[in-house]
């Protein structure tokens, strides 16, 4: 730090240097403090319910209801994600990538980050939603389970593939399918997310754990391990771990996982379902070890020695968080390109080692070996075969077993 | 009303023959009761219609809601989560008490004792609220981490075997246990307790205590007879001010708490948000709101202050 000269710094140590910013707190704000204060959720949920007497019915539309596209004569997007969620130079207010993609394209991007909870941000879009309007974005970033419902209401709009031939071409094989999407026709993943498993291992103190049944049944670690409130992270791992597969499941190995795990509140051997803020009880040694979300685990691991992970035999649960484009946005080319233009593997390359979820463009390994060495070898981020061949995702679910599933898995949960 | 539209006695020594303008005197008080009106029809009356709407609606997301008169939602709510209901009350009234256990010296002192320190004590009750909410709950779990110090001390002096017996907390921790919970709701809700108690305390009159003393009470007499009975109205609306919002918070459950201490709240917020099921949250909304009423009416009765509050 003595010569510090922001200029001279090769991009490995800019990098590295933004990870060690990034973790510890910084670590902690993308989900948790939101997903827990749900105060601000009731309150969106409140206005919500203002919007007038009656929830009307999702107006259903294939394809979603296209506005005129003003992409020609408004060359800007705008863009709504997560919190946390993009490459930031050091003065913390700029994003590179999107300066970039300005320079070249001419086309202005206004970034909000404005989604902090799924189900939060849909109370929030789903008013105008329903009613045919638009809802000011041209760009939305959502978890797969949203995604999809957002897609079986008919509330996005189907991608033109003339407009993405990087996306088309650079998407990594274990996202392509996804059975709510099938080619991808509406929605194109940002990061993907991994469900693992997390240790303290301090905490631990020389007991083993290598898999969901470790937790559930090690007396050893009564009161001290955790799982996820998102119920198909918790739900996948526990029914991969029952040796069922998460993408072909019946409402009865459903509820056999339900009753496994609530053995497991009931001993108290479950110390807590937890949001985003498990990584506070990891570091501090609360959990000795619980469910975690790889991106998260990369972070906790560079700030505290004591953390690790390890993948179970039986497999892991990845989601993603997906760009869609809702009914009406007013500039659909312009967000296509932009969607695009993250799949060409330099910006996707910048984006990845900034913040380290799994990278869902194919062939960004050398690209981001030139930023950062490390995180080109972290299977956690750029998945190896191996990896890969584990990685598992959850089915979708029909509206009536989505509310039916939530609702078993809310009551094993305490609320 | 009546009384601000008739002309006052003149106090001051103004000619009695320049009367208030009476015509633009009528009118007043209305527009001054708009802003507060309003602000109640649309914050408060019309959400309450809309809640209530949607509590008897039935339907899904694809199929829209429509209001069926399903009252049955009510009956199937309350039977499903009544243990949730109980918990609060249980939790909210404990933390209501050790709020008034803690708050009552605290606020007898800032008013009484605290001299030239007044100010600077009242700022230490008052600076937490300049800190979120969240912040200040999640700091609780650093405080009573498993290997903290606070636990490590209670384990030493066997506290929590006495508290694990009672069934307030499991193990050797205190977190992820009703007892943390409780601990959360006292802290997040003292400085309310505190606040009216001292507002209270600090009105009556010193000599009143003189008084008392020149008639050879005692001390503690004078607390029983004197003090306490004057301080009523901020032990009642302190009460008030800390069991209504505790009743309903979820933030310490969720955070300090595990799954068998869920609450009313988190129950509510799981129902709107997650299973969408969107009349049961309505319903249990004014299950709570009806139940948190009936509580307080009995109270406030059997207080006996009615014409205090």
């Amino acid at each position: 730090m003595e010569q510090y000269e922001p200029d001279r710094l090769s991009p490995a140590q800019v990098a590295a240097m933004r990870r060690s910013l990034r973790s510890g707190r910084a670590a902690l704000t993308r989900r948790s403090l939101l997903r827990a204060s749900t105060g601000g959720a009731l309150a969106v949920g409140g206005l919500g319910l203002l919007s007038g007497c009656g929830i009307p019915a999702a107006g259903k539309t294939e394809g979603g209801v296209s506005a005129e596209d003003h992409s020609k004569e408004e060359k800007e997007v705008r863009f709504s994600n997560w919190t946390e969620y993009m490459d930031v130079d050091e003065s913390g207010r700029r994003h590179p990538t999107l300066e970039a993609f300005t320079k070249r394209t001419g086309i202005k991007v206004t970034y909000t980050e404005d989604i902090n909870d799924n189900s939060e941000f849909f109370g929030k879009i789903q008013p105008q939603l329903a009613a045919g309007q638009e809802t000011g974005r041209d760009i939305i970033v959502l978890t797969d389970w949203l995604a999809a419902r957002l897609i079986r209401l008919g509330w996005v709009q189907k991608l033109d593939p003339a407009n993405l031939p990087h996306a088309f071409a650079n998407l990594s094989p274990q996202f392509r399918t996804p059975d709510w999407d099938p080619g991808r026709a509406y929605s194109y993943p940002w990061q993907g997310i991994s469900a693992v498993i997390a240790y303290n291992k301090k905490a631990l103190d020389g007991i083993e754990v290598k898999t969901v049944s470790d937790l559930l049944d090690n007396p050893k670690l009564k009161g001290r391990v955790g799982f996820l409130t998102e119920m198909r992270d918790t739900m996948g791992m526990t029914l991969l771990d029952m040796g069922k597969d998460p993408a072909r499941f019946t409402d009865d190995d459903y509820d056999a996982g339900i009753a496994r795990l609530q053995k497991g509140v009931d001993r108290g051997q479950i110390r807590r379902f937890t949001g985003n803020d498990y990584t506070s009880d990891l570091s501090k040694g609360d959990f000795a070890a619980c469910l975690a979300w790889a991106g998260d685990v990369v972070q906790l691991k560079a700030d505290n020695p004591d953390i690790d992970f390890v993948i179970p035999d039986s497999g892991y649960v990845t989601s993603s968080d997906n760009m869609l484009i809702p009914n009406k946005a007013r500039h659909k080319t312009n967000a296509e390109r932009l969607i695009d233009y993250y799949y060409e593997p330099g910006p996707a390359a910048e984006l990845a080692a900034y913040i380290n979820f799994v990278c869902p463009v194919d062939g960004v390994k050398d690209d981001l070996a030139k930023i950062d060495e490390d995180a080109a070898n972290n299977p956690l981020i750029i998945p190896d075969k191996a990896m890969q061949a584990k990685s598992h995702s959850f089915r979708s679910l029909s509206s009536k077993e989505e509310t039916a599933y939530e609702e078993k898995f809310a009551k094993l949960t305490g609320a | 009303m009546s009384t601000l539209t008739e002309a006052p006695p003149p106090l001051t020594p103004a000619a009695p023959e320049q009367k208030p303008p009476r015509i633009r005197g009528r009118w007043t008080p209305y527009w001054l009761l708009l802003p507060g009106i309003l602000w109640l029809v649309v914050f408060f009356a019309a959400p309450m219609v809309y809640q209530a709407s949607t509590s008897v609606q039935t339907g899904s997301l694809e199929e829209g809601y429509k209001v069926t008169w399903h009252f049955a939602t009510y009956w199937d709510a309350v039977s499903e989560y009544w243990p949730q209901f109980l918990r609060s009350v249980a939790y909210a009234a404990s933390a209501t008490v050790l709020c008034l256990l803690l708050g009552y010296p605290l606020a007898y002192l800032i008013a009484f004792r605290a001299g030239r320190w007044r100010n600077l004590i009242m700022i230490l009750v008052i600076a937490p609220f300049f800190t979120s909410f969240l912040i200040r709950t999640l700091a609780w779990k650093t405080i009573l981490a498993d290997g903290g110090p606070v636990v490590g001390a209670l384990n030493t002096l066997h506290v929590l075997d006495v508290t694990s017996w009672l069934g307030w907390t499991s193990g050797d921790r205190v977190l992820a246990t009703p007892l943390a919970v409780v601990c959360g709701l006292t802290y997040n809700f003292l400085p309310f307790m505190i606040l009216p108690l001292y507002t209270s305390l600090e009105r009556i009159d010193g000599r009143l205590h003189e008084a008392a003393g020149d008639l050879y009470a005692k001390p503690s007499t004078v607390f029983r007879k004197v003090t306490f009975p004057l301080s009523m109205p901020g032990v009642v609306s302190g009460t008030l001010l800390t069991f209504i919002p505790a009743t309903g918070d979820y933030v310490n459950a969720s955070l300090l708490g595990s799954a068998d201490t869920g609450m009313i709240g988190n129950v509510i917020q799981s129902q709107f948000l997650r299973v969408l099921d969107y009349p049961t949250a309505a319903a249990l909304s004014f299950v709570l709101m009806a139940a948190i009423l009936a509580m307080v009416t009995f109270y406030i009765r059997k207080s006996g202050t009615e014409d205090l509050v």
